[in-house]
């Protein structure tokens, strides 16, 4: 899915009044998703949901890419992501977990940037920057030229640099980027995230969660583990030097 | 008690209702223990229908009608309602297309069995459902989105349909006749190769009024001409609720027209969905906060349309294309 919506939220005052006390209500573990367009705002956002009863932890948007100040200005810069991270973590008791962007070459040293400045955990990662031509008029099919891509054609890159972020800090990793199947939410675990967000895949399929628990446990089942921590990170990196067998291809 | 136990009996209308069940703080529905809940998450849910194809009927190189075994969906759905259509398959792209739900299909006692779509080919999914043969099958979530109001029967209703934008017009003319509402179709397009089942809505006991662009059938120009002289026409006593689909200019023109003679209309917004079902804002329009008021909001037309007041809509602000 390659898309420009940009960031709809209804604004802080009113997410509090109109949308938390359902929420609250029903008992959810409320984890909001801020971005600012200065250090300044994230801070003063993190103040503002702090006061408010049943936010769990914010979580930093600091990579949209369909936005043109703040957001991913400061996922792209070390000490911007920094910055924000550490104004945040000045400004609110909650835990703090700063989203990544994939738009970067070494996304790790991002990860370690916001560990440094006390980010309780990461999450990664947002939508690749892409690009889409309707070939019959030459024209950007998003109005935006450029949008962000997710789903499952993002997934493999989203995998690899989870577990590149896992080398590099210790906090907890939420990973996500083209989750569709109960097999993938065992990959993204396998390569070292704690936990596991979906986006895209309830577009398409909105009795995805169902599914993606019973598989889960399944799988946890079929392997004999009792809980989803006991696969967190668990991949096995054959040794290079004892294989001589050629590269096979994965589709 | 188990949250999602608790809330078995809601009904789900979006995403984000779906989302904080699920992620619901409850020390009985944490993995694995979940499991249980998934039939509770799913009650209340529009239906995910992998329906057989019955037949297609191309009517011509641009327009086929699709029709489809889904008796969970053809029985709930109520008129100008839609469905979000996916083939599964490897391919296939990812995102659903929406679709009005056009014709309820029916046995002979007259439970409804399935539903058809009337497609128009513009892209990659509306050729894959050009080329679609019998026995193939469609992944078809519904029914989605807010309905047309049905006029009282004391009152008239006018439909104005344009090209493909007939589509939510069956459904509509079934409940209006069912009910004994006296209903006008207004049918217009490029040529006699744009209208089809003019003679369906007949065989109702709708009047139906047609105009082509080039004269190859019934009147010769745009469809707002004689509904414009026919409300000219109408007594101001007659009670009159118009509805409207087709491109978003003759929307525009109906809903205008109408306004300056004090009439209220239902228009059915057609913008790119992604999800339909609240979850991604792709498909947002412009929307007046009151009759009169010049304030306006972005809302989802999934879940707050497709169909709206015509006098509500920020026509000059919706997005061009479509
Ligand atoms: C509520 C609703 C009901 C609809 N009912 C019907 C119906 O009954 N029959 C029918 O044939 N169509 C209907 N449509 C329009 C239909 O959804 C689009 O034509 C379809 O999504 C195009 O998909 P595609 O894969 O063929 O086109 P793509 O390959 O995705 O796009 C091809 C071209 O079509 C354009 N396009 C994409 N979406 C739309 C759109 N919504 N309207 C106009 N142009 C578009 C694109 O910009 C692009 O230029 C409905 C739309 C909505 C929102
Ligand atoms: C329509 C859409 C809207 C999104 N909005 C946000 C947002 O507001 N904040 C954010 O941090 N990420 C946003 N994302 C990114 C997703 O949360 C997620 O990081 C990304 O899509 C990869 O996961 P997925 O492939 O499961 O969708 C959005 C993605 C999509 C497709
Ligand atoms: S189509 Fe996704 S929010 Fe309306």
């Amino acid at each position: 899915m390659l898309n420009a919506i940009g960031l709809q939220g209804i604004g802080v005052r009113r997410f509090i009044d109109e949308r938390l006390p359902p929420l609250r209500d029903q008992r959810a573990v409320v984890i909001v998703n801020i971005c600012g367009t200065t250090v300044h705002e994230y801070a003063e956002l993190a103040r503002i949901l702090s006061d408010a009863p049943g936010v769990a932890a914010l979580e930093l948007n600091i990579s949209c890419p369909n936005i043109k100040e703040g957001g991913i200005t400061f996922g792209c810069s070390l000490q911007g992501a920094h910055d924000v991270v550490a104004a945040v973590r000045r400004a609110t008791p909650l835990p703090v977990i700063p989203k990544l962007t994939p738009n970067v070459t070494d996304v790790a040293s991002f990860a370690r940037a916001a560990e440094e400045a006390g980010a309780d955990a990461v999450s990664l990662v947002n939508t690749f920057l892409a690009m889409a031509i309707d070939v019959e008029t030459r024209r950007p099919r998003l109005s935006n030229v450029f949008g962000g891509l997710s789903g499952p054609a993002i997934r493999p890159i989203a995998v690899r640099m989870v577990y590149e972020c896992r080398q590099a800090v210790r906090i907890p990793i939420m990973g996500m980027g083209g989750i569709m199947t109960a097999d993938d939410v065992v990959e993204f675990l396998i390569a070292g995230a704690d936990a596991v967000q979906v986006g895209t895949a309830n577009f398409v399929d909105p009795f995805i969660w169902p599914k993606l628990l019973d598989g889960l446990t399944a799988y946890l089942a079929r392997h004999g583990h009792g809980a989803v921590r006991d696969i967190v990170g668990t991949v096995e990196i054959p040794d290079r030097s004892a294989t001589t067998a050629p590269q096979r291809i994965s589709t | 008690m188990c949250t999602l136990g608790c809330l078995a009996g809601q009904p789900l209308k979006s995403l984000e209702t779906a989302a904080r069940i699920v992620a619901a703080d409850c020390p009985d529905c944490q993995l694995p223990g979940s499991i249980k809940g998934s039939q509770a998450i799913l009650r209340g849910m529009p239906a995910d229908v992998d329906a057989l194809v019955l037949s297609n009927d191309r009517l011509s190189e641009a327009y086929n009608v699709v029709k489809l075994a889904a008796p969970a969906i053809a029985a709930a759905v109520r008129p100008g309602q839609f469905v979000m259509v996916r083939e599964d398959h490897a391919g296939a792209p990812l995102l659903r297309r929406p679709f009005s739900v056009f014709e309820i299909l029916r046995d002979a006692a007259g439970e409804p069995t399935g539903f058809s779509l009337l497609n128009k080919q513009v892209g990659v999914v509306t050729r894959a459902l050009y080329a679609l043969e019998p026995g193939a099958h469609l992944q078809c979530l519904g029914p989605l989105g807010q309905p047309f109001s049905v006029a009282a029967p004391s009152g008239a209703a006018w439909m104005v349909a344009g090209g493909v934008g007939l589509a939510p017009f069956a459904t509509l003319a079934e409940a209006l006749r069912a009910q004994g509402t006296p209903a006008t179709l207004f049918y217009g397009g490029r040529s006699v190769r744009d209208l089809y089942y003019a003679g369906w809505f007949e065989r109702l006991g709708v009047r139906v009024v047609l105009a082509t662009e080039d004269g190859s059938r019934g009147e010769a120009g745009l469809i707002t001409a004689p509904l414009q002289r026919e409300l000219a026409a109408l007594p101001a006593a007659t009670e009159l609720m118009i509805h409207a689909c087709g491109p978003t200019g003759m929307m525009r023109a109906v809903a205008q027209l109408a306004q300056a003679l004090g009439r209220s209309t239902e228009v059915s917004l057609e913008p790119v969905m992604g999800c339909g079902l609240g979850g991604c804002y792709s498909c947002v329009v412009p929307v007046r906060t009151g009759p009169q008021a010049a304030a306006s909001q972005l809302v989802r037309s999934c879940l707050h349309g497709p169909v709206f007041p015509g006098d509500r809509v920020v026509w000059n602000e919706l997005a061009p294309a479509h």
